[in-house]
């Protein structure tokens, strides 16, 4: 083991990026959550802010994340479904309706349609009357792993790429509080990839956004301040707990040594955490309570700056108000009860979690040399070799708790006879056509003329190399819709077609 | 020789949750079945067209999105409309009870939920699909 002396708010920031830590501030309480009407999404963003809860994560259906409007038959049988539907201002409006926006933080998980829906919320921001100065948020902004884990790309990597880095270089400009990027291992993780995997090609996906905003002629002190990162927390608790300070040291010396970063804000790898939605069970649903409380730990012991500990139907159905509410409460008592939070890096010093923390900060580096090695992380995941590397492990997963040689209480080890049934959410299957109505008098009640206009002119920006941002805002400004915007995409920049052999 | 099993595991609607789906992929070809499986986002029409030019003996539907009652139902009414015959229909993924009993009278033979093992899921098959 080579000899560190290091410490907490301290380049490489292995314990942490603050000195005080927890005794400092607390994480932020953020629950991701969003389903069916902008309505019912409005009353339940109000009821977890009545709560305590510190910061809004909001969660869209799978039409909104690719691109086609809630009235689209490809949008059949998933509207309101996944997360709140949004095809227009008028529905992120009502989504808002009565949160101060100069006051709350809001998460998008948004990718291939990030720019819309940052579009949308500044539009709604502005009609309030809030300076884009005064907004702060995230969005995921991550496409590189859609493509080899969650799934809802939309164009081929090259013209996604010139997206996010059209929502970077804008944000530096206009919305200095944005977080443009939260490069995420989570789905990764969830599709199966081990904790070093995880740190590798996570990593490996900020290099290539750093990459392609150096080659634009930004300064990387000017935008990397703001990139943040998203990781799983799964139920090994030391090796998790090794992860994130593996992961820390690792991306400071990247920052530093490899883009010559010269604020040690760019070196920072701030970090959001959710528990690990592939650990709960189907079966004997109780116990996914004490499997969340655990990872919740770990993140928590491992230095997080905002967490999301989900809740015990998670494996069943979205979660009802009452186990939101539950797994809400989790994290209050760890923060307030447990005294976990009186020093910073409590294990670190530890001989097993430092050693832990070189072997996993090894492992990484090996997969990033290989990856450096296939010429970068955009070739890596178009030749399959990303893919391949998580379903593998995935798949090896499978078969050690098929032989038993993993154990996962209730499932193939201390199986109950009975078997619980939770009360789940269920959306209303009016819901697409009362939303095909609404888009109706929309198209009908706007002015088209304009709508027409601003699609026009944002189809010759997009065949130049123009910043898009600010033609997209004016275009939701216009309640031209998400499907729309994306209509004129696609036919600009092409979709994107994997090629899946197993 | 007696030809193996041959199962299409497909991906209907906009999920792209495909963990559940490649392993059952995975596991079904170590268990000896030849294994066709169509990536994410399929329409119905796309996995009965699937279906019919692989002539296989099962499809296996994965759906964790919520959307797996229009989608699978449509499945369903496609391969009667085009007359596909002997061609076992089966599901996983996240799929409520009061569905899968719904699901199960439309015709699926079976829903695998959370936590089902591949060796339940291949002595299924060898026990319910034709092997022509």
């Amino acid at each position: 083991m080579t000899e560190r002396r290091e410490e907490p708010g301290k380049f490489p920031f292995t314990r942490g990026i603050h000195t005080t830590m927890y005794r400092g501030k607390l994480w932020t309480m953020r629950q991701y959550a969003g389903f069916g009407t902008a309505q019912e999404t409005n009353k339940r963003y109000k009821y977890l802010l009545s709560q305590g809860q510190t910061g809004l994560s909001m969660a869209f259906d799978l039409p909104t994340q690719i691109g086609y409007d809630s009235d689209d038959a490809m949008a059949l049988g998933e509207v309101g479904r996944v997360g709140v539907a949004i095809s227009s201002l008028a529905d992120m409006e009502q989504v808002f309706r009565g949160i101060p926006l100069d006051k709350v933080s809001t998460s998008m998980t948004i990718n291939a349609t990030a720019s819309i829906l940052l579009a949308l919320y500044l539009a709604v921001a502005g009609k309030e009357g809030v300076p884009w100065s005064k907004v702060s948020g995230t969005v995921q902004n991550d496409i590189l792993k859609e493509y080899i884990a969650r799934g809802t790309y939309i164009f081929p990597p090259l013209p996604s790429l010139r997206l996010i880095a059209d929502i970077v270089e804008f944000c530096a400009k206009e919305v200095p509080g944005w977080n443009t990027i939260s490069v995420g291992g989570y789905h990764m993780r969830e599709a199966g990839c081990t904790a070093a995997q995880e740190i590798a090609f996570t990593l490996a996906d900020g290099i290539a956004y750093v990459q392609t905003c150096v080659d634009r002629g930004l300064n990387v002190d000017d935008f990397a301040p703001r990139i943040a990162f998203f990781f799983n927390c799964h139920s090994n608790f030391l090796e998790e707990v090794a992860k994130f300070r593996a992961a820390r040291r690792l991306w400071a010396h990247i920052m530093r040594d490899r883009f010559g970063a010269k604020n040690e804000r760019s070196m920072m790898l701030r970090f959001h955490t959710q528990t690990a939605g592939s650990t709960l069970t189907a079966q004997q649903p109780d116990n996914n309570v004490v499997r969340t409380t655990i990872e919740a730990l770990a993140a928590v012991l491992g230095g997080t700056q905002s967490l999301h500990t989900n809740s015990k139907d998670e494996a069943i159905a979205l979660p009802t108000e009452e186990s939101a509410l539950l797994a809400l409460r989790t994290q209050q008592i760890i923060a307030h009860e447990s005294g976990v939070t009186a020093e910073p890096d409590p294990l670190g010093g530890s001989y097993y979690i430092e050693s832990l923390t070189n072997q996993l900060e090894q492992q990484a580096r090996e997969y990033l040399h290989k990856i450096d090695n296939m010429g970068g992380m955009l070739k890596a995941i178009e030749g399959g070799y990303v893919y391949k590397e998580i379903y593998r492990a995935a798949y090896e997963h499978q078969k050690t708790v098929e032989r038993k040689e993993k154990i996962i209480v209730g499932v193939n080890e201390f199986v109950g006879d009975k078997k619980l049934v939770l009360k789940t959410q269920t959306i209303d299957p009016k819901l697409e056509p009362r939303r095909r109505r609404e888009l109706a008098t929309l198209r009908k009640k706007r002015n088209a003329a304009r709508a027409e206009k601003c699609l026009a002119t944002l189809e010759k920006a997009a065949k130049s190399s123009e910043n898009l941002m600010p033609i997209i805002v004016d275009c939701v400004r216009s309640y031209v819709t998400v499907g729309e915007i994306c209509k004129v995409l696609r036919r600009t920049f092409g979709e994107y077609r994997p090629s899946h052999s197993i | 020789m007696k030809r193996p099993i041959k199962v299409l595991i497909a991906k209907a609607g906009l999920d792209g949750h495909e963990r559940g789906a490649l392993v059952v992929a995975m596991g079904l070809r170590d268990a000896g079945m030849e294994v066709v499986y169509t990536g994410i986002r399929n329409t119905p029409e796309q996995i009965v067209a699937a279906a019919i030019q692989e002539d296989v003996d099962a499809i296996g539907l994965s759906s964790l999105s919520g959307g797996h009652m229009a989608q699978f139902k449509r499945v369903l009414e496609l391969l009667k409309k085009e007359r596909v015959k002997g061609v076992l229909v089966f599901a996983g993924g996240i799929i409520p009870d009061d569905d899968a009993k719904k699901l199960k009278k439309l015709g699926i033979k079976a829903v695998f939920g959370p936590g089902s093992s591949i060796a339940s899921i291949a002595e299924f098959l060898r026990k319910y699909a034709r092997a022509k």
